[in-house]
């Protein structure tokens, strides 16, 4: 059993309701810079498992970036990165060793004896290793705009399946049934899995992206705006999709659209400039805020 | 008085009279280049440039050989031009593009690609012709694929970054390695871009004669054999039109034309898949 005082961190402290379900994913105190620019100070993420959680706020605030501290895509960019921990079932997994450790070591203490040593950056390069391939398996990711491979309906879902996993025809069928119907594409495609995923409409291809998604049976769904270049009725059917991924999957989601987040979410973020200004049930915050930025921003004043 | 409108309107014609201008200067070399050149060609153009070898002056012959030649040696530089230009492309694009030695590659690719052929020639002359004592189709492959090998390296960098980051980081996203992401995903997309770049290249080389003179050389008789110095129809073309017979500058001329034409097509062609790929 988890005794809840010792678990309790900063960021579950700004939590005012009681229901702590467990935590599948928690950014603890993250730092994030592109290059010289820090994009985020200090920010603390608790995602409760088999719950949507939202995350909104003004443009630049850093929603997208925190998304993407989470599965470490940033990592694909030199100059991005990331201080803090990111703790995904209890590991960090925001820290990897890197090759050669014992070199890294070395280099890493003749900066300290040059530079003054950092203790947190002296804990990162010691922390051991996570495979990022296999983390960001794990947390699948869906984009802004659609991004189908070029290839077909079947194979774009197919795709993450084989890197991982051997299996037979039958079963592939199987799976890529599932995650089209979990993601209430199979209707629409079902009598054309063999043609391009490109030839789906806007609505159809972030379905099929989230089909992609789900198809590797992640622990947490990344979603980064992903209703934004989809019309009314798109929209409706992609909120209706996640609020019933729900019950297997875990959904972080970053938008807009407020109106969105109060429709699906049930815990939400609000972020302006970089910080976690506050956290918290959807209701709550919408309702109640503690923060009068947070007020400001959910009643329409500025953002 | 004269109007400020007046005077923009004046400037603004003149100046599209400027653009009208430069655009017939070049299109009227460019038709007049064609003209003379079917106009010269067509006459020479028979079954026999097709299934004959060149001929000693004053007899019947055709181009057989030269073709034969042109096309193996064409062939064998576009398969090295394309597994190096496309992997070298790659690593621009995808991986040490923006590391200074990725810099210094990408800067060496664009020297490479405006180099003189001629040097192109030399340097394979004494890279490969003096140390095997003598002349060789391979050489001559060696000799055009240096050419052809930038052009692919520079459009394979040029049609990758074009691709969306989305696409590649939704594929690292699901937990694809990376070099999966590149073959499989980012390749794929930019199919037709690639096989742009390829046709492109061949398209350079198919007219060289400069880097041929000094490696292939050129064969009077049919040969296949890659070892022994190669016709081809640059080489021929060069030969035959400085030669003083009709008979083989009339062949020049079909030569010549075949290579337009040829070449021509490939431009169309590129054309074509650029645009389809855009509809797509």
């Amino acid at each position: 059993m988890i005794d809840l005082a010792d678990t309790a961190t900063p960021a579950a402290a700004i939590m005012n309701e009681p229901p702590y379900d467990e935590l599948v994913l928690e950014a603890r105190n993250v730092d994030f810079f592109y290059g010289k620019n820090q994009a985020l100070f200090g920010v603390d993420l608790p995602v409760r498992r088999n719950a949507i959680t939202a995350l909104i706020g003004p443009s630049g605030c850093g929603k997208s970036t925190l998304l993407r501290v989470l599965n470490r895509i940033y990592a694909l960019y030199p100059g991005q990165r990331a201080v803090g921990r990111v703790v995904l079932d209890g590991e960090d997994v925001l820290h990897e060793q890197r090759r050669l450790p014992w070199l890294r070591k070395r280099v890493s203490m003749v900066m300290e004896t040059q530079t003054g040593a950092d203790p947190i950056e002296e804990e990162q390069v010691l922390r051991v290793g996570t495979d990022l391939a296999r983390l960001r398996a794990r947390v699948g990711m869906v984009f802004q705009k659609p991004t189908p491979f070029p290839m077909s309906i079947y194979d774009n879902i197919a795709f993450g399946v084989r890197i991982y996993h051997r299996k037979s025809k039958a079963e592939m069928d199987e799976i890529v049934e599932t995650a089209l119907r979990r993601a209430a594409l199979w209707d629409e495609v079902k009598d054309k899995l063999h043609s391009p995923g490109l030839g789906l409409s806007g609505g159809q291809q972030q379905r099929l992206c989230v089909a992609r998604g789900i198809a590797v049976e992640p622990e947490v769904l990344l979603l980064d705006e992903p209703a934004s270049a989809l019309d009314p009725i798109s929209t409706a059917k992609l909120e209706e999709t996640l609020v019933e991924l729900k019950k297997d999957f875990t959904v972080v989601i970053v938008t807009h659209n407020l109106q969105q987040a109060a429709r699906i979410a049930d815990y939400t973020g609000f972020m302006f400039l970089g910080r976690m200004i506050e956290f918290g049930p959807t209701n709550d915050l919408f309702l109640q805020p503690k923060s009068d930025k947070t007020r400001d921003y959910v009643t329409g004043r500025f953002g | 008085m004269l109007g400020r409108d007046f005077l923009r309107n004046l400037v603004n014609r003149l100046f599209i009279t400027a653009c009208l201008l430069a655009t017939v200067a070049a299109i009227t070399a460019l038709v007049f280049i064609l003209w003379s050149l079917v106009v010269q060609g067509i006459g020479g153009i028979d079954l026999d440039v097709f299934t004959k070898d060149t001929p000693p002056p004053g007899s019947e012959g055709g181009l057989l050989n030269a073709m034969v030649g042109s096309l193996m040696m064409c062939a064998m530089a576009m398969a090295i031009a394309i597994i190096v230009g496309i992997l070298a492309g790659t690593w621009l694009a995808e991986y040490g593009g923006h590391t200074r030695y990725g810099a210094v590659v990408r800067f060496l690719n664009d020297v490479l690609l405006s180099a003189p052929s001629i040097l192109v020639g030399l340097f394979v002359y004494e890279l490969l012709v003096r140390p095997f004592e003598g002349f060789s189709g391979y050489a001559g492959a060696v000799a055009l694929a240096f050419l052809a090998t930038p052009i692919v390296t520079r459009t394979t960098e040029d049609i990758l970054n074009l691709q969306s980051h989305a696409l590649r980081e939704a594929g690292i996203a699901l937990g694809t390695p990376k070099w999966l992401v590149t073959r499989k995903i980012i390749w794929r997309a930019a199919g037709a871009g690639l096989l742009t770049g390829g046709l492109l290249g061949f398209a350079r080389i198919s007219g060289e004669t400069a880097p041929l003179l000094f490696t292939a050389l050129n064969n009077q008789f049919f040969s296949a054999d890659m070892t022994k110095p190669m016709a081809s129809l640059p080489a021929v073309i060069f030969q035959f039109a400085l030669s003083a017979y009709d008979d083989w500058r009339r062949l020049a001329w079909a030569g010549a034309l075949i290579i337009a034409v040829v070449v021509l097509s490939i431009n169309i062609i590129v054309r074509f898949i650029a645009r389809e790929k855009k509809h797509a």
